[in-house]
């Protein structure tokens, strides 16, 4: 993907964003750290321009909800700012890459703790299949086939299939 | 109980995973984490800092972890704030305390130590009034993380952990500054009072100069240590010549069993001649901060209007100790990482 087509991308999945939720009242993006981040603040500046009104857009780490603790170094990347209680909302929650699905039941997790959400959507850039876990997205920029050893890299510059990661 | 600091121990181990990283299964001093060390545990306070504001502070990431506080003296504030930490990581605690234990039957440290890890715990939070215990109790045992929270004169790591975090929260919050460097770089800080008996002195000037603070011991000559050798500081015996020139006045608790050992003549004379009275309180600039490690001896060390007033950070100072404690205990017993930074 060139990042036109990443552009257009974000613009779909603002609309089914919008779509889904019959407008944006109650609706909150959180972007994973730290990939998701970026995308979420684009998604957020497309619905607000789409819609009108604008959207909050917050961030997560999951660090401290990973399953893998004490099996490789885990270290939280950035900071979490979630600005409001979550109770009663529909959160967005927004990555860059979806692959095992692992992030996205930390993230699940930690959601739980700012309160009840009225509903968790998943929104990705990519995603490249090999989920480990019974997730699925709501709203997906491209389908990316790929082998396990690859490595998915999304920037300013679009979306890259990168090298084989040395194992 | 006496013991040297020098106990060989291994401080490094290779992780249990094999291929894992280096990494530091103890913190006993504040030498061993250096300036890298101390910054990676300020970075990761703040995360711990932000877990702590949500509507529910607590996090899964040590469960099934046990973590066993052993204090052989009196303590409120730092027993609490590791159990809370532990609590609020989700580890199980359990608590030691002398008094309604074996020892009162005659078990000694070492066995009461064995005993407590065949029971299978992941961290010992030690305190003990004999130096280098926190040492001795690491080369008695081989799974568990010994964790200092005071031993002796020596050291008390974690108080000047939270010290050092929030002097830098408290600078960036008055001067309206975004939660900067980690340096305490140019600062000038007094600590003001028992040096010689105190190991959070002890502590905080290891981490303050490490991080590029310049330190000034204000006290009376019979309070300061027989040798200053190796401490990177000023000293002065006059309180307020001191006070207008600092960014940051930590006064000592004056421990009153003190005044038997004839080092000082009464508590009225030293208040007269060291406390931080309300007079002297208006020679401090306008934002610099009071600290005390606590328990506040109110209108000896310190004045109850100067405890109380808006240039003091002692309650702050305690709720980050919860913080920075979480963070000390993920980093040795969650997070693989070596605590060293290398």
């Amino acid at each position: 993907m060139d990042p036109d087509d990443v552009r257009r991308a974000i613009w779909r999945m603002a609309h089914e964003i919008i779509e889904h939720n019959h407008g944006v009242e109650r609706v909150v993006l959180i972007g994973l750290q730290t990939g998701g981040v970026d995308i979420a603040r684009r998604l957020g500046e497309a619905i607000a321009s789409v819609a009108g009104q604008g959207v909050p857009v917050g961030t997560l780490d999951v660090a401290f909800y990973r399953d893998d603790i004490g099996l490789r170094p885990v270290l939280p990347e950035a900071a979490t700012e979630i600005p409001m209680d979550l109770t009663g909302v529909h959160v967005v929650l927004v990555d860059d890459v979806l692959f095992t699905g692992r992030t996205v039941r930390a993230a699940l997790n930690a959601l739980s703790d700012f309160g009840r959400a009225t509903s968790i959507q998943l929104a990705v850039m990519i995603d490249r299949g090999h989920r480990e876990l019974p997730i699925r997205p709501d709203y997906v920029g491209k389908n990316l086939p790929t082998r396990r050893d690859e490595m998915v890299d999304v920037s300013e510059e679009g979306v890259v299939l990168g090298d084989v990661v040395p194992r | 109980m006496t013991a040297t600091s020098e106990t060989s121990s291994p401080d490094l181990v290779i992780d249990a995973t094999g291929g894992g990283p280096r990494r530091r299964r103890h913190l006993m001093s504040v030498l061993d984490l250096g300036r890298e060390g101390i910054e990676e545990v300020l970075r990761l306070t703040d995360s711990f800092v932000e877990v702590g504001e949500r509507a529910i502070p607590k996090v899964p990431a040590l469960r099934g972890k046990t973590v066993v506080s052993l204090f052989f003296e009196d303590s409120t504030r730092t027993r609490l704030s590791f159990e809370t930490a532990a609590k609020r990581l989700s580890a199980d605690t359990m608590s030691f305390s002398v008094s309604t234990s074996s020892v009162k039957k005659g078990e000694s440290l070492r066995d009461t130590v064995e005993t407590i890890e065949a029971m299978g715990v992941d961290a010992f939070v030690v305190r003990h009034s004999g130096a280098g215990v926190p040492w001795q109790i690491a080369g008695w045992t081989h799974g568990p993380s010994v964790i200092n929270a005071g031993d002796g004169w020596h050291e008390h790591p974690t108080q000047a952990l939270l010290d050092c975090y929030t002097i830098r929260e408290q600078r960036a919050h008055r001067l309206g500054l975004a939660p900067g460097p980690r340096s305490l770089g140019g600062l000038r800080i007094a600590i003001v009072g028992d040096i010689r008996h105190s190991r959070v002195a002890r502590s905080d000037v290891l981490a303050f100069t490490a991080l590029g603070a310049s330190v000034t011991l204000v006290a009376p000559p019979t309070l300061l240590p027989p040798s200053l050798a190796g401490w990177q500081v000023d000293v002065s015996h006059d309180i307020e010549d001191v006070l207008p020139a600092v960014d940051v006045v930590y006064l000592l608790r004056l421990q009153r069993e003190r005044m038997q050992d004839a080092l000082l003549p009464s508590l009225r004379e030293y208040t007269a001649t060291y406390g931080l009275t309300v007079r002297r309180a208006a020679l401090l600039r306008p934002d610099a901060l009071v600290m005390h490690p606590g328990p506040v001896n109110r209108g000896v060390e310190v004045a109850a209007e100067v405890a109380d007033g808006p240039a003091s950070v002692i309650t702050r100072q305690v709720a980050n100790g919860v913080a920075v404690r979480m963070a000390v205990l993920y980093l040795l017993l969650g997070s693989g990482v070596d605590l060293a930074g290398s």
